[in-house]
């Protein structure tokens, strides 16, 4: 227990901070960042979800840190460090990864971006940014590589939905169509040159995430642009709000709950990101011992049969009462207007069609195991 | 915002409407825009006992879930059975969207309950 009192921690602030403050935002404490969760006055979260879903929506994630690998050895260092192999990648592209601790847990889950040979990209969580230095900085210590926290340089915004292309091209002369689902170029934005264009989001929908310089006058500029460009297709600036619901529909995993310290690569279901043929990285042994020993529990998404809304921390809890699993996330899926959640139970009642109990405050309530992802958009 | 000044208010951002001993009950304008989109409203069944000050049901936005708090004591004769299929009525119209009526045990003990101008002040303070 701590004796002293703590001075109160500083909640951070990305440079648009002030931007969504005077559009009216809410804001709220987020990993310690004073982020906006929604926009009353343009949408609110079921509108900007529904933004996303059926035409475009603009998010401020310039919260996420970024971790730049250089050096002869980088690859070696970023194989290290993250479970995908990032071999296969070519210079303009990316894959989903994570890096482990050596019992197949989540330090964290990332982006790994292969901006050329010798220099990579690791787009990383807002709330474990530090976790995440000190950890690459313990670990690739002994390859001829420089790891840098560049988390600061870049203001990350994130255009999204099926008509992010369209908007986004009206400010680019980078051939949008050209670049694929996990790849990435440079091009000029806003007049911004060599600006990192990549078609990457966490919502589950076609979309953009660009990186441009974290000044605040061009982040503004950039942002205002971008809702001007938008207009035509009734884009609107969109909250935490609405990016924890779309990533859910899409089971999109967030650190602390799907995944976390205590939950290991196998259970949380992302093992088809894990290269166990790679020679080595950091939690391989573990691995191998984990995927022939099998597991305990297994992520399974839920739909609710019985009126309620699963929240996160819920228990799953068998007929008699005893609890059996947990939930992670847990909401409202706007677009698909349904109770959904992810939860933790025995592979023995993950089976699709299983009909498990959710204890919502004090009460049993029915729910039945679906198969994820919950939402899948159309191939266009 | 808006708050009628027929109503009574409570520190829990409830309204009551009394008629005759009849005291209608739902959230303000100010708990709903607080809450933001409201997803789902859970209400206790017709004869329920409810205390003043105790949680009588639930209502949930998006991303949050909050009790509701009884402003009086009484028991319940009828809920707003519309609010389960369209909780966004309360965002909407926050003093039609009324949750529960109840058979009020005592109507004097509603005078004890702030009047619009005191809750409008106490909402403000709250920014």
């Amino acid at each position: 227990m701590s004796s002293v009192a703590e001075a109160s921690p500083t909640l951070r602030k990305t440079v648009l901070n002030p931007v969504h403050r005077q559009m009216g935002a809410k804001m709220v404490d987020f990993g310690g960042w004073d982020m906006p969760v929604e926009y009353p006055a343009t949408g609110g979260v079921l509108a900007e979800h529904l933004a996303v879903r059926t035409g475009v929506g603009i998010f401020d994630v310039s919260h996420m840190g970024d971790i730049r690998f250089t050096g002869p050895q980088a690859l070696d260092a970023v194989q290290h460090i993250s479970m995908n192999d990032a071999a296969r990648l070519v210079p303009g592209q990316a894959h989903y990864s994570a890096m482990l601790y050596p019992e197949a847990t989540f330090v964290d889950d990332i982006i790994v971006h292969k901006i050329a040979d010798e220099h990579y990209l690791f787009v990383i969580n807002a709330g474990t940014r530090e976790k995440d230095a000190g950890w690459v900085e313990q670990n690739v210590g002994g390859f001829r590589c420089k790891a840098e926290n560049v988390s600061d340089d870049y203001t990350q915004i994130a255009i999204q939905g099926p008509q992010a292309q369209d908007l986004l091209q009206k400010l680019t002369d980078a051939g949008l169509s050209q670049i694929k689902n996990y790849w990435f170029t440079f091009g000029t934005v806003c007049g911004l040159k060599n600006t990192m264009i990549a078609r990457t989001g966490y919502t589950g929908e076609d979309g953009f995430e660009i990186y441009i310089p974290a000044d605040p006058a061009t982040s503004a500029r950039v942002w205002q642009e971008l809702l001007a460009a938008g207009k035509e297709f009734g884009a609107i600036p969109c909250g935490l709000g609405a990016r924890n619901t779309l990533r859910l529909e899409a089971k999109m995993a967030l650190y602390g709950h799907e995944i976390s310290e205590k939950i290991n690569v196998v259970e949380a279901g992302l093992d088809r990101w894990c290269k166990l043929e790679k020679p080595e990285f950091i939690g391989k042994p573990a691995l191998e011992r984990i995927k022939a020993q099998g597991v305990k529990r297994t992520l399974v998404g839920l739909e609710m049969i019985e009126r309620g809304i699963a929240r996160d921390g819920y228990p799953i809890v068998d007929d008699r009462g005893s609890q059996i699993g947990c939930v992670t996330s847990g909401s409202v899926a706007p677009f698909l207007k349904k109770n959904i959640a992810l939860a933790y139970v025995p592979p023995e009642k993950a089976e699709i069609g299983s009909v498990l109990n959710v204890e919502i405050r004090g009460q049993k309530v029915k729910a039945k195991v679906v198969p994820t992802p919950f939402y899948k958009r159309p191939k266009r | 915002m808006n708050y009628p000044s027929s109503l009574k208010y409570t520190k829990d951002d409830e309204w009551l409407k009394i008629e005759g001993d009849t005291g209608v009950v739902g959230i303000t304008d100010y708990a709903q825009n607080a809450l933001g989109d409201i997803v789902f409203v859970e209400l206790p069944k017709v004869g329920a006992e409810i205390t003043a000050g105790k949680p009588f049901g639930t209502v949930e936005s998006v991303k949050a879930v909050s009790e509701l708090f009884a402003p009086a004591n009484g028991t319940v004769t009828a809920i707003n059975e519309e609010l389960a299929n369209a909780p966004e009525k309360v965002n909407q119209d926050p003093y039609g969207a009324w949750m529960i009526k109840i058979k009020l045990k005592d109507t004097g003990e509603a005078g004890k309950l702030m009047s619009s101008a005191d809750y409008e002040k106490y909402a403000s303070e709250r920014g």
